[in-house]
């Protein structure tokens, strides 16, 4: 065999307005029939108003091994949220 | 930065899953747990595939527009069910040829219960009832896998599940109100299709090998017989509630206990049938070579105009 179609990514939208999640990979030939296959295998019942398909060599991810130093940079900057600072008797909520 | 040891790792990856963190597919795991859930889920994915065929067989007679249109939507789904867990394999390591020349040349296993025929239209009521009925139970615990991928798979499945079980049992509901000879075959169905339906659970616990390191690894939750139980305890009042009696003797309820006890499985048949030697194995491997074989060319068409199409791109 070894003639196996390309690896794509599949992202859903539910609802306009609302973020796109991915859902799942699928194999296709090309990129209209990446999309056709998402909608048949990721979209039977409306679980999306719009598809996004990517392949997946295309995608770069962090890794776990670095997860530590990557993320690190945001770990003393608590000065980021808002309990950080002491609002004396005002009403903020 | 110090590499950890081989045991480190092992007891960082025990700790997280004990933490009830989900193992995601970079993460680092041991590679038992890599081959038991290639393994699994391998055979989970293989059994949504040819479990199209036994209800395939009924797609052109069904006995009216609407259980047609019902059927084909069901069988569809599992197509889709496969392909959820086949993707979710494939971020083991493992590449969908590969599986899927397991699967054909015999090597990889599926489930049991797709080697018995369908031999009347009350199967597709007996199989979406008591056979989709067993696969929500086992698939409802897996949605709480520790392996990320797999149980992502099983929430998307069992939204689906209940659709394919109700549907069966609205089958054989509708027959046991219809004629002497309607409510016969509902019976007969069932009585084909309750034992295979029971062994769907696997080995007793007794003699199932790899389950203390499964739930260990929160890959099972539950033991093949607490789920069994599970679905006997449900099951039963729905029978009741249509008529249908269980072919089991033994099968009673135990005030203290509060559950059904029943009777022991005929475990030869069981591994009879996983060996190979069940009443339609040979016949669900040649119709999955045979689709394979036949849409080889399909499948090279796709690659050849996907191929000229990119060239075209690149050129212009
Ligand atoms: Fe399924
Ligand atoms: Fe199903």
């Amino acid at each position: 065999m070894n003639n196996e179609w390309p690896l794509w990514e599949v992202f859903t939208q539910k609802k306009s307005g609302l973020p796109f999640e991915h859902a799942g990979s699928l194999h296709a030939p090309d990129k209209e029939m990446a999309l056709q296959n998402a909608r048949d295998v990721y979209s039977r019942r409306n679980e999306a108003t719009c598809i996004w398909v990517v392949e997946t060599k295309n995608i770069v991810s962090s890794t776990p091994e670095d997860v530590g130093s990557f993320f690190e940079p945001s770990n003393d900057k608590i000065y980021r949220h808002p309990n950080f600072y002491k609002t004396p008797g005002a009403a903020f909520e | 930065m110090i590499k950890d040891s081989e045991k480190e790792l092992e007891k960082k990856f025990q700790e997280k899953i004990d933490r009830g963190e989900s193992i995601e597919p970079k993460d680092w795991m041991p590679e038992r747990y890599r081959k038991q859930l290639i393994r699994m889920m391998g055979q989970h994915a293989h059994s949504e595939i040819v479990g199209m065929l036994p209800e395939g067989n009924w797609i052109t007679r069904a006995p009216s527009l609407k259980r047609k249109a019902v059927l084909l939507a069901k069988v569809q789904d599992e197509a889709g069910h496969g392909l959820y867990i086949y993707s979710g394999t494939e971020t083991l390591g493992i590449s969908r040829d590969e599986m899927n020349s397991e699967l054909l040349s015999g090597k990889a296993k599926y489930s049991s219960i797709f080697n018995y025929p369908t031999l009347s239209w009350a199967d597709m009521g007996a199989i979406g009832w008591l056979v989709d009925g067993a696969a929500i139970i086992n698939q409802t615990a897996l949605a709480k896998c520790s392996y990320g991928p797999y149980a992502r798979a099983m929430v998307r499945i069992c939204k689906e599940e209940n659709f394919h079980h109700k549907q069966g049992y609205e089958i054989l509901a509708t027959l046991m109100k219809g004629t002497e000879e309607q409510r016969e075959m509902a019976q007969d169905a069932v009585n084909r299709f309750w034992w295979p339906s029971m062994m769907m659970f696997g080995p007793s616990d007794k003699n199932s090998p790899n389950s203390e390191e499964l739930m260990r690894w929160k890959v099972k939750r539950f033991s093949n017989d607490e789920l069994r139980q599970r679905f006997v305890d449900r099951t039963v009042p729905q029978a009741e509630n249509i008529g249908i009696k269980i072919p089991d003797p033994a099968l009673k309820w135990n005030e203290e206990t509060r559950h059904y006890d029943f009777g022991e499985i005929n475990w030869e048949e069981f591994y009879n049938v996983i060996s190979g030697k069940g009443i339609c194995n040979k016949e669900r491997l040649q119709a999955r070579n045979e689709a394979h074989d036949k849409g080889a060319w399909v499948r090279e068409a796709a690659l050849a105009y996907a191929k000229k199409q990119a060239s075209q791109e690149f050129a212009a």
